[in-house]
């Protein structure tokens, strides 16, 4: 048996399939987690509709509680209000950086930006430098885009702010 | 009398479901074809990853349309295991990639058609339409910002990319109308305050596409009578070839699973 805290804590282990070093609570799409006896219910927000970690995501937070001791775990969905990058803790933003994704800046420069010619400057995570250019606006996953650091040469990937 | 209602109201309000799923099903199907095709790897890997998107916001329409179908349908009973009529995706959605630019120039039309649809939904009477429009806009505003990025590059780009994307445009233009035109399940369906008048939507996505084809020096075709009907289950030739190679598994072998 857990408690509600105790079932928080050992989400906050549970690492994210594609980017390790941050857990699923700092990545901010744990909304709810509800203990009551044997039973666990965990509200998970996906982060965007095709990714192929949620259902990789819906079951490793099963079998961490399980293995914690919780006899039952249900997990629910919830779409709205949406995920938005700007519920990954700051913490974990820095986290992103060290291992060498640039993290999303605030989502409302986001849906401010127009259509055409958008690129958002985004620092080098491995040098510092601001001068970078972006590759394409879409990365090994859905989540991120490719950058290119003019000034140490390394290639990178962004974080979309959504 | 009531009752006879009651059955109409929620059918349009699952034909209205299944129009927005469809569309983005069967467009996410024509991107992927792309996969290993693209011009440049990391072109390959946005498009698919539009098609990725686009097949993530079908699956929570088609799960939701399967819900308020009770038939005992699920998602991947709806996407692959129903005939070419019952699919009620808007036209321009099936027809073929074409090369590179049209490709991108249809994104370009959907993406900003989406864009209009997406907020207009958020008040849906639908509360879990509303939800997954919510989440949807997020993503579709970063393919608006790919295909008229590329839009903009081939357009007013060389001779030849300028020529072909301004035949991809005249040939596409025609089937923009259907985003705008109201059958009897739209009109049900803002009647039931689940959506907006479809004919509402055409001056905000006018404002989002023009100035992307002014900047890429291409010339806007005029309306024509011309309106497709796929959203009413009648396709183009180009479906049903669409759908032996999407529905090849589940016909084969059916109910395979990975």
């Amino acid at each position: 048996m857990l408690t509600t805290e105790q079932a928080w804590d050992v989400l906050a282990r549970v690492a994210d399939p594609e980017i390790p070093v941050i857990s699923v609570t700092e990545l901010g799409i744990v909304r709810e987690v509800r203990a009551q006896g044997p039973a666990v219910e965990v509200v998970v927000t996906p982060t965007y509709s095709g990714c192929p970690a949620t259902e990789a995501i819906g079951r490793s937070i099963a079998a961490a509680l399980r293995e914690a001791g919780a006899a039952d775990v249900r997990i629910e969905t919830r779409l709205a209000p949406p995920w938005s990058t700007d519920w990954i803790a700051p913490q974990a933003k820095e986290k992103l950086r060290r291992f060498g994704i640039a993290p999303p800046g605030a989502a409302a420069a986001a849906v401010a930006a127009q259509t055409i010619g958008f690129v958002p400057r985004v620092d080098c995570p491995l040098c510092g430098s601001g001068n970078t250019e972006r590759l394409s606006a879409f990365g090994a996953t859905a989540c991120k885009a490719l950058y290119r650091c003019r000034d140490c040469r390394e290639p990178f990937e962004h974080f979309k702010p959504l | 009398m009531s009752t006879v209602t009651a059955t109409s109201a929620s059918a349009a309000q699952l034909d209205y479901v299944l129009r927005i799923g469809d569309s983005a099903l069967i467009l996410g199907q024509r991107l992927s074809e792309w996969c290993g095709h693209g011009p440049v790897i990391e072109e390959d890997i946005a498009l698919t990853n539009t098609a990725l998107d686009l097949i993530g916001q079908a699956r929570l329409l088609l799960t939701h349309a399967a819900t308020l179908e009770g038939k005992g349908r699920d998602e991947d009973a709806l996407a692959f295991l129903r005939a070419e009529h019952a699919y009620r995706n808007l036209t321009i959605c099936e027809l073929p990639n074409g090369d590179f630019g049209r490709t991108v120039l249809r994104n370009l039309l959907f993406a900003a058609w989406q864009m209009q649809l997406w907020p207009a939904l958020a008040g849906s009477t639908d509360a879990q339409l509303a939800a997954i429009a919510g989440k949807s806009v997020k993503e579709s505003r970063y393919h608006l910002q790919h295909a008229a990025d590329w839009t903009v590059r081939l357009g007013d780009g060389t001779e030849v990319s300028h020529a072909r994307m301004q035949r991809a445009l005249d040939d596409l233009w025609p089937y923009t109308a259907e985003f705008f035109a109201a059958t009897a399940t739209d009109e049900q369906a803002q009647a039931a305050g689940i959506g907006p008048a479809l004919s509402s939507l055409a001056a905000g996505w006018e404002q989002a596409v023009l100035p992307v084809l002014e900047r890429a020096t291409l010339k806007v075709p005029a309306r024509t009578p011309f309106l497709s009907h796929g959203k009413e289950g009648r396709h183009s030739e180009h479906m049903g070839h669409l759908l032996a190679e999407m529905q090849y598994l589940q016909r084969a072998f059916p109910g395979a699973k990975w």
